[in-house]
C-alpha cells in the first residue's frame, strides 16, 4: 500500500500527503465508528451524530501519522549510521539466552512456593505452561518442518478426550493414560499427515484447518461417544504414586500419609509442577531431536524439499515423523488439560485455540524454544492483565501483536542456533 | 561402445508435456570414469533430461539404466526420486542453487548423509539415548564432510549459513553436499552459471580432479564453452529434445549441425527465439 510506504528522505509535501491519506482512511473508518451513535430515547433507538469527536479523531490521526513517520525516520537514520554488528554478538546472544533460560527455570520452580497462597497466580502460571508446551509441540511441525498447521488443537482435543474417556469409562489413572493418549494423538497426526503430504503452504493450512474443525464437530455431534456439547465431567485429577490430593478421610490422601495439614492449594501447586515437568521434558526432547538426523531433516525439508529428495531423503517419512511427534506432544498437553479442568467440552477446542498456539510459535520466532516461552507469557498474561480494561482488552491484545510484528518481523527471537558447530582439533578450549 | 563400458545407458527416452515433446527419442551412452557434457540451446530439453534421470519426472516412453558396479543394472525411471540418490547413488545439483540456506555449510553436508545417520540413530532411539554407536557414526559424518570441504577448499566457510555465501562458493558447497551422498554418477546442472572466469577455471580443475582421482562419473549440463570444451571427454548436443550430434570436443566444434543449432543458418535472432519457446 502506498500509504504505508516510507522512504528515508521524505519532503514536507510527501509527509503532508502521507498524513492526509492516513487521515482519509481514519475518516472513512471513523464515520460509522465515531461519527454515528445510537441513543435510547424512550425505548426507541435514534441515530445521533458526533461530528466534533470525529473531527478530533481525524486530526489526531493526521498529526500522529506525521509524528510517527518522523520518529521512524530518525530511528532508521540512527540505525544506518551504526556499524553492523560483529559476528561475536550473535554468539553472545545465545549465551545470554541460556542464562535467561536457566534463570527463568529457577523462577518457574520457585514461583508456587512464593505464591503458594495465591491460587490465581498459580492457576495462570499453569495456563501459561500449557501454552508453552503446546507451542513447543507445534514448533516441531511449523517451526522446524515448516508445515503450516492450523488445526493443531485437534491433537490437543484427541489427547484430552482419550484421557477423559479412559478414566471415566475404564478407570485409568493419569500416568497410565498419558502415554496411551500420546500414542493415539500421534496416530491421528499420521492420519492427517498422509493425505496432506503433497500439499504445501496455503493448501496445507486449509486442510489442517478443516481437520481441526472435523474433530470438533465429531465431538459435538457424536453424543453417545463424547457426551456431545455437554462434554465429559468429573475427570479424575492426577495423583502421585497412588496417593491423591483430596481432603483427608478418603484413605488415599497424601496429606494423611505424610501427616501434614490439608490445604486446597496443594493440588493446584502439584498440578503446576506436573505441567512444568511435562513442559521441560518436551523441551528436552525437541532440543535433542533437533540435533539428530530426523530433526536436521525436518529443517532441511523446511528449507528445500526438492533438494532433500535429491539427497536421497524420504520426504514422506520426515514429514510424517514431524506430524506424529508434534501431535503426540499436543496429546500430552491435552491429557494434562483434561486432568486439570476435571471437565472438558468441545468448547475448549475451537479454532481460536489453534490460532493462539500458532501465534505463540510465530510471535516467538519460528523454531525458537525460548521465543515460545516469551510469546506464551505475552499472549496469556496480556489478556489477564487487560481484564482491568474490560472491553478494550482485545484491542490491547491486537495492538501488542501488531507492535511485535512491526518491530520484530521474524518473531521475538528469530536467531537460529546451528545444530552442529565444527571446532578444529587445535582450537579446542 | 559396448554396454559393458557404459555407466549409464539412456534408451529411447521421450518426455511429453501435453502436446509438447521436450525430449524426443533420446538414446545415449555415458561411459565410465569420464566427464560427459550435455549441451544445447535454451529449451533443448537438457534439464528435463536430468529430471527424468533423477526421478523428478516419469518419462513418457523409454528407460534409463544405470550399471551399478555393486548392484548391477538399475532402472532409474522406475525409482522414486529419493531412491535414485539412495540406492543408485546418482546425485544431482540444480541450475538455481538449492542449498538449505538457513543451515550452516556443515549442516548441509551432514543432512546429505541422512540415510546412513538415520540408520545409525535407529530412528532417533539410539540418538536420544546417545549410544556410542550413534556418536561414532555422527563423528564420522562430520569427518567425511570436513574431508570434502578440505578437498574443495571450503573449510573457512564450514560454520557459515549457506545462504549468506557468495554465489560461486554456494555452487561449490552444493557440489560438496552432493559428494557427501557418495555418488557414482554426479549430475551437475550448469555448475559454471554465474561464475567469473577465475572461478570457472577452478571448476575445471575440480571436475577433472573428481573424475580422475575420486572416480566419480560426471554428467554435465553447461553453457560455458570454456568449461565444456576443456574438461569433457564426450559431448552430446541436444536441440528441440533430439540428439543432433555426439562426439569428442574436437568433433563437436566443427559439426555442421551444432553450428547451425547455435548460430542459425540465416537469422540468429530467429533461432534463439524458437529455441526459447520449445521447452
Amino acid at each position: 500500500m502506498t500509504v504505508l510506504a516510507h522512504s528515508p528522505s521524505m519532503t514536507v509535501a510527501d509527509r503532508l500527503k502521507d498524513g492526509f491519506s492516513c487521515a482519509f482512511i481514519g475518516l472513512l473508518l471513523g464515520i460509522p465508528m465515531l461519527g454515528l451513535t445510537t441513543v435510547d430515547e424512550g425505548g426507541a433507538l435514534r441515530v445521533m451524530t458526533r461530528w466534533p469527536s470525529l473531527a478530533l479523531f481525524v486530526g489526531i490521526v493526521f498529526v500522529g501519522r506525521i509524528v510517527l513517520q518522523m520518529i521512524k525516520q530518525s530511528f532508521a537514520r540512527r540505525r544506518a549510521s551504526r556499524p553492523a554488528k560483529p559476528r561475536g554478538a550473535v554468539e553472545g546472544s545465545s549465551r545470554i539466552q541460556s542464562i535467561i533460560g536457566w534463570g527463568g527455570l529457577g523462577l518457574a520452580a520457585a514461583m508456587p512456593i512464593v505464591f503458594s497462597d495465591n491460587r490465581y497466580v498459580v492457576d495462570t502460571a499453569t495456563t501459561v505452561l500449557i501454552y508453552v508446551m503446546l507451542g513447543w509441540g507445534l514448533n516441531v511441525v511449523v517451526g522446524l518442518a515448516g508445515l503450516l498447521d492450523l488445526g493443531y488443537v485437534a491433537f490437543y482435543a484427541v489427547g484430552a478426550y482419550t484421557y477423559a474417556l479412559l478414566s471415566t469409562q475404564f478407570g485409568w489413572g493419569f500416568w497410565e493414560a498419558l502415554p496411551v493418549a500420546g500414542g493415539v494423538a500421534a496416530s491421528f497426526g499420521v492420519i492427517l499427515g498422509w493425505p496432506t503430504l503433497r500439499l504445501r503452504g496455503d493448501y496445507l493450512a486449509i486442510v489442517t484447518l478443516g481437520f481441526g474443525e472435523i474433530i470438533r464437530l465429531i465431538l459435538v455431534n457424536w453424543t453417545d461417544f463424547s457426551g456431545g456439547p455437554n462434554g465429559i465431567s468429573s475427570i479424575p485429577r492426577p495423583g502421585l504414586f497412588g496417593f491423591t490430593f483430596s481432603p483427608p478421610g478418603s484413605g488415599t490422601s497424601i496429606v494423611e500419609a505424610l501427616g501434614i495439614d490439608y490445604a486446597p492449594t496443594q493440588r493446584i501447586v502439584f498440578l503446576y509442577y506436573v505441567i512444568l515437568a511435562l513442559a521441560l521434558l518436551t523441551n528436552l526432547f525437541v532440543r535433542s531431536m533437533r540435533k539428530l538426523p530426523t530433526g536436521r531433516a525436518w529443517e532441511a525439508v523446511r528449507e528445500d524439499e526438492i533438494a532433500c529428495k535429491a539427497m536421497g531423503i524420504n520426504v514422506t517419512n520426515v514429514k510424517l515423523a514431524a506430524f506424529a511427534i508434534g501431535a503426540m506432544l499436543g496429546g500430552f498437553a491435552g491429557v494434562f488439560f483434561a486432568a486439570r479442568q476435571g471437565f472438558i467440552s468441545p468448547e475448549s477446542f475451537t479454532f481460536s485455540e489453534s490460532a493462539i498456539i500458532l501465534a505463540i510459535v510465530v510471535l516467538g520466532g519460528m523454531g525458537s524454544q525460548m521465543g515460545v516461552v516469551l510469546a506464551s507469557l505475552v499472549l496469556v498474561l496480556l489478556p489477564e492483565l487487560g481484564r482491568d480494561f474490560a472491553e478494550y482488552r482485545m484491542l490491547l491484545f491486537g495492538t501488542a501483536m501488531v507492535l511485535i510484528m512491526v518491530w520484530r518481523p521474524g518473531g521475538i527471537l528469530s536467531h537460529r542456533a546451528p545444530t552442529l558447530v565444527y571446532v578444529a582439533p587445535g582450537e579446542q578450549a | 561402445m559396448t554396454a559393458q563400458q557404459s555407466l549409464l545407458s539412456v534408451q529411447n527416452l521421450t518426455m511429453r508435456f501435453g502436446g509438447l515433446t521436450a525430449i524426443d527419442d533420446l538414446s545415449l551412452e555415458v561411459p565410465k570414469d569420464s566427464i560427459t557434457a550435455i549441451i544445447g540451446p535454451n529449451g533443448a530439453g537438457k534439464t528435463t533430461f536430468f529430471n527424468c534421470l533423477t526421478g523428478f519426472y516419469k518419462p513418457t516412453v523409454g528407460q534409463v539404466v544405470l550399471n551399478h558396479p555393486d548392484r548391477g543394472a538399475i532402472r532409474l525411471a522406475d525409482l522414486p526420486s529419493h531412491h535414485v540418490a539412495r540406492k543408485a547413488q546418482v546425485v544431482r545439483t540444480f541450475q538455481n542453487i538449492r542449498l538449505f540456506a538457513n543451515m550452516t555449510v556443515l549442516e548441509n553436508l551432514v543432512v546429505a548423509q541422512h540415510n546412513a545417520l538415520q540408520k545409525a540413530s535407529a530412528f532417533s532411539i539410539a540418538g536420544l539415548l546417545r549410544l556410542p554407536s550413534y556418536r561414532k557414526a555422527a563423528d564420522e559424518a562430520v569427518e567425511r564432510a570436513v574431508s570434502w570441504l578440505k578437498r574443495l577448499k571450503l573449510m573457512e566457510f564450514i560454520n557459515h549459513p549457506a545462504g549468506a555465501l557468495p554465489y560461486g562458493t554456494q555452487r561449490r558447497v552444493e557440489i560438496a553436499r552432493a559428494l557427501c551422498v557418495d555418488p557414482i554418477l554426479l549430475c551437475l546442472d550448469e555448475p559454471a552459471a554465474g561464475l567469473n572466469p577465475k572461478e570457472s577455471a577452478e571448476l575445471n580443475d575440480l571436475l577433472t580432479y573428481l573424475c580422475r582421482e575420486e572416480k566419480v562419473g560426471i554428467l554435465l549440463i553447461e553453457h560455458d564453452m570454456s568449461v565444456v570444451m576443456k574438461v569433457s571427454d564426450h559431448i552430446c548436443v541436444l536441440n528441440y529434445g533430439r540428439k543432433i550430434a555426439e562426439g569428442t570436443p574436437a568433433q563437436i566444434r566443427v559439426d555442421p549441425h551444432v553450428v547451425k543449432a547455435y548460430l542459425g543458418e540465416d537469422d540468429m535472432e530467429d533461432d534463439i527465439k524458437q529455441g526459447g519457446v520449445a521447452r
